[in-house]
């Protein structure tokens, strides 16, 4: 065990998934040309106002109700003033004393099965930036307004993360939740989910926490992890030659795989936070708040124990399978249509299913290859119509072919030989044309017994029942 | 038409409603005296001629086919703050020298659609910093009266504008007094309605808790009838207020007998002139004639306004220009050699001197370390204030008092000290703290200088207020007066 123990606190922003602005009605769809989606309000032009977006609120409770929140009575929007040319008013709108959401939790699992409570100190809504332009534009900067006001909530941990396998563990968490509440795509890539981490490490025992360093902006799981692991080796390397990590704001660069200085703490903005008197505060009663509970889902946890104990499945399965509401849902149609094989609706989905779409890089809800399919070729493999060798095939050319299990069964005449007289034909004549090794195996050399089945079977081109054949053929190499 | 400023801007109306004179008349006789009087006051920034000229042809035809407003074919201004669509919106700032608005505020747009014809956009103190119009960086406003003696401010070009009937209304704004101490300095009626009862969408702001849009008129009925038009609920300002707005035209009338007035003690200070004191104490001999009973009153706080006012507003204004950076809009420096040199190049040109003293002074009380001694001390005294006023309204209608301490100052008097410049609004800023509504009247002079009468109510209570400007003005004759040259 090393002497040194990593802390780690992540602050996760998430892009609130609203048709239009927080604080415009301007479209916040990615990808549109720049500035085509910045209005008046969002340019920061002289006269114009904030109006907060109500769906942002809802959003924003919803997510405090699902990680047992306080959600504040009153919350206040304040100004973060800084000067920068991505940021229109020269003001950030977010919130700073008063935040919508305060005290939640989220329990992540770790290696060893483990349980653990990870503290939420706080989730509050805010503004994006919008962003310069460098690329193509020799000598001059680029503004894209686009992203300016697009509504974000940002998730503050405690510092309770212990690792970065950890910190991934509960950014995955959250990312589950989000998207399980549809207020947040989750599309890490366009930058709709992504976290700041604030590490430090600390003599293993020592109660006061190590100067921590911010790194800012990571966009990917991986880069979560090795961002942390290698600031926490760069960190106990500082310590141990003994010097002292200052506390300052680093970028993580993918490519070079390390993180490196942006700014120290005496070079940090004074941001002077006020209350924002262009806005009032948002109050919240217990009847908006009771709507937006109503609109709850199910939540992942919650939908992972009814898993596990519906369907009798491990605690593992129960959590891959519910990893996200679409994978749920399609699990919950197949199982529906199968109700007496939940183990084998959990196999294929999280393998076959799952290698297939990942393959082709599609998402459950895509749409190719719906529950109902998947579960007819399950019902031919219960049945016995086919074996579950010959299933993956099937599996296959319906996948690319969009054919139902039956159709592509009849029409490459894969339907299982069940027929005792016709499976024992196949096995005399085998026997037949194998004399040597029937006189091995019956002296003894048991392993001959596969050979066998393989012989009988690639006679019946794979359709022989495996469960018949095995006991066909025991008795009849027996003698 | 050339007489027609012996008339007021209800008179106007009803005439214009009456086909007795059309809109093209009216306007036409306004820009010749917009024309010969700029030289002298300097009201005005941009005149908007051609655009008013065609605007009051439709409004003849409108009013001819009988489908005319309120206010169809009445000329106005519009002080330089307000954000005109297709005309150039400076707010005396070099900062916004170019800058030709892509919108209407919404002040301009409703009181468009009741009508009324734009002249022009009226001079004021750069970013309405200021209360003697001489910030602008187009130059000092003189005040009709003395043109060597300043209108006040901030809205100083629509008062003088006003008081020299140069057109018979005009917008404006009041952060600490700057509606109300240009209509007491100039002679003529200046309403600062309730915050939030105006909507500020493309009002530049200043100082946001304490913008308000109003109106400067020669009478508290002609205010009443702009008012009307122009206030209301705007899902664009989530700080204005979803409540109906009364018509407070039809509550001019009402009888003043048994009207409870409270003398604010605190206002008649040592600081206030002898002879301002015996023309303000005159007028409340009057509203007793009208059945008024004057009690005084004590507001405790009310003496710490200043000093909060100039902590809040500051620390507001900081952020709030904080958008003018030589990127997007407005003033920009020429070959900037970094970021660091277009921003500090860009707002160290384009602002002036008062402007950029009270950045400096909110970024200080903002800064970590003073926020709490000074931002969060000066909205807690500010709650105070709030508290003093809604005891005092417990037991009286409205409070009466002098608008400011002295009359007109010359114009330079007070450009050097800034503190003795900031004292001129000790009387009117504590309605900004405090939000409510109040009115400044003339009520008489002082060595041929006007003299000003403020009424303060609660919220929401202009009608009251107006109601109590009306009856004054009704039995006395002060807001008739016109400037020598003027007249």
């Amino acid at each position: 065990m090393s002497a040194w123990e990593t802390v780690i606190g992540l602050e996760i922003h998430a892009q609130l998934a609203t048709r239009s602005k927080i604080f415009s009605g301007s479209a916040t769809a990615y990808g549109a040309p720049p500035n085509a989606q910045a209005n008046l309000v969002d340019l920061g032009y002289p006269g114009v106002l904030p109006v907060l977006n109500a769906a942002a609120v809802r959003m924003a409770v919803k997510l405090g109700l699902a990680i047992n929140a306080r959600i504040g009575a009153q919350s206040v929007f304040a100004r973060k003033n800084y000067f920068y040319p991505d940021l229109p008013k020269g003001y950030q709108i977010s919130q700073y004393e008063q935040p919508i959401v305060a005290e939640g939790a989220l329990d992540i699992v770790l290696d060893d099965g483990e349980v653990k409570r990870i503290g939420i100190t706080r989730a509050h809504l805010e503004e994006d930036a919008g962003k310069s332009l460098h690329e193509g534009l020799p000598g001059v900067t680029g503004i894209d307004l686009n992203r300016a006001g697009t509504p974000l909530v940002e998730i503050v941990s405690e510092p309770h993360l212990r690792s970065a396998k950890e910190a991934v563990a509960y950014m995955k968490k959250v990312h589950t939740l989000v998207r399980y509440l549809e207020i947040c795509d989750g599309n890490m890539q366009e930058g709709s989910f992504r976290c700041d981490a604030n590490v430090s490490v600390r003599r293993r025992g020592a109660l006061k926490f190590g100067t921590r360093a911010e790194i800012k902006n990571l966009n990917s799981f991986r880069f979560v992890e090795r961002a942390i692991n290698y600031e926490v080796t760069r960190q106990i390397d500082i310590l141990e030659s003994g010097g002292q990590v200052v506390q300052e704001t680093r970028l993580y660069d993918p490519d070079k795989g390390e993180t490196r200085s942006m700014r120290s703490k005496e070079e940090a903005n004074d941001y002077r936070y006020f209350p924002d008197p262009d806005l009032l505060p948002v109050v919240l009663d217990e009847a908006f708040i009771s709507s937006v509970r109503a609109t709850l889902p199910e939540l992942p946890d919650q939908k992972a124990a009814r898993f596990a104990s519906q369907y009798r499945l491990s605690p593992y399965d129960a959590g891959a399978l519910t990893g996200s509401r679409e994978l749920a849902a399609y699990y919950e149609e197949v199982v529906r249509e199968l109700p007496q094989e939940p183990k084998l609706a959990a196999n294929w989905v999280m393998g076959e299913l799952a290698a297939a779409l990942n393959k082709e890089n599609l998402e459950v809800g895509s749409g190719k290859l719906p529950p109902a399919r998947l579960a007819g070729l399950l019902r031919r493999i219960c049945d016995q119509t086919i074996s579950g060798k010959i299933a993956k095939e099937v599996f296959e050319t319906m996948w690319s072919g969009g054919a139902s299990a039956d159709a592509v069964i009849d029409a490459q005449g894969l339907r299982q030989i069940t027929d005792t007289a016709a499976i024992e034909r196949v096995i005399d004549e085998v026997m037949a044309r194998n004399p040597a090794q029937l006189a091995e195996y019956r002296a003894g050399k048991d392993k001959l017994f596969g050979f066998f089945v393989g012989q009988v079977m690639k006679a019946t081109a794979g359709k022989a029942n495996p469960a018949q054949l095995n006991e066909l053929l025991r008795r009849k190499l027996g003698g | 038409m050339s007489d027609w400023h012996t008339s007021t801007l209800t008179q106007l109306a009803a005439g214009l409603r009456a086909r007795k004179f059309s809109s093209v008349e009216l306007v036409r006789a306004c820009l010749a005296r917009i024309d010969a009087s700029q030289a002298a006051l300097n009201a005005f920034i941009s005149v908007t001629r051609e655009q008013a000229l065609s605007d009051a042809a439709a409004a003849d035809r409108a009013l001819t086919a009988g489908s005319g407003g309120a206010l169809t074919g009445v000329p106005i201004a519009h002080k330089d703050i307000f954000c005109t669509q297709g005309v150039r919106t400076t707010c005396g700032s070099r900062m916004l020298d170019n800058f030709v608005s892509p919108y209407d505020a919404t002040v301009v747009a409703k009181l468009k659609g009741a009508g009324a014809v734009m002249l022009g956009k009226t001079n004021m103190d750069e970013f309405a910093m200021g209360s003697s119009s001489e910030t602008s960086y187009y130059g000092p406003v003189r005040n009709p009266w003395n043109p060597q003696l300043v209108p006040g401010g901030s809205s100083g070009g629509s008062a003088a504008a006003v008081a020299a009937r140069l057109v018979p209304g005009a917008t404006a704004t009041d952060t600490g007094g700057s509606i109300r101490q240009p209509a007491a300095l100039c002679g003529i009626t200046g309403i600062k309605p309730t915050y939030g009862r105006v909507s500020r969408y493309g009002m530049i702001a200043f100082a946001s808790s304490l913008d308000q849009g109003g109106v400067l008129t020669a009478s508290a009925a002609d205010a009443a009838l702009l008012l009307r038009e122009m206030a209301g609920f705007d899902a664009n300002d989530s700080t204005s207020v979803d409540t109906p707005v009364p018509d407070y035209v039809a509550a001019l009338e009402q009888p003043l007998a048994g009207l409870k007035v409270g003398l604010l003690r605190e206002f008649f200070d040592k600081g206030l002139d002898a002879q301002n004191e015996q023309r303000v104490r005159e007028a409340l001999k009057v509203y007793e004639q009208l059945g008024a009973r004057l009690t005084e009153v004590s507001l405790p706080n009310l003496p710490l306004s200043v000093p909060v006012y100039y902590v809040v507003a500051p620390a507001e204004c900081s952020s709030n220009l904080a958008r003018f950076d030589g990127v997007r809009f407005g003033y920009r420096c020429q070959k900037p050699r970094d970021l660091t040199d277009l921003y500090s190049r860009s707002r160290g040109e384009g602002f002036g001197a008062e402007v950029k003293r009270r950045i400096m002074t909110g970024t200080y009380v903002l800064s970590a370390g003073y926020y709490d001694a000074y931002y969060l001390k000066a909205q807690r005294v500010r709650q105070l204030i709030n508290a003093d006023f809604t005891r005092a309204f417990g037991s009286v209608d409205v409070l009466m008092g002098p608008t400011t301490p002295t009359p007109a100052f010359a114009i330079g008097a007070k450009t050097s000290d800034p503190i003795t410049m900031y004292l001129n609004d000790i009387y009117t800023i504590g309605a900004n703290l405090a939000g409510l509504p109040a009115v400044s009247i003339p009520c008489g002079f002082v060595q041929q200088l006007p003299v000003g009468l403020q009424i303060v109510g609660p919220h929401f209570s202009e009608a009251r207020v107006l109601n109590a400007a009306h009856a004054f003005q009704r039995v006395t004759d002060w807001h008739t007066r016109v400037p020598q040259g003027y007249a």
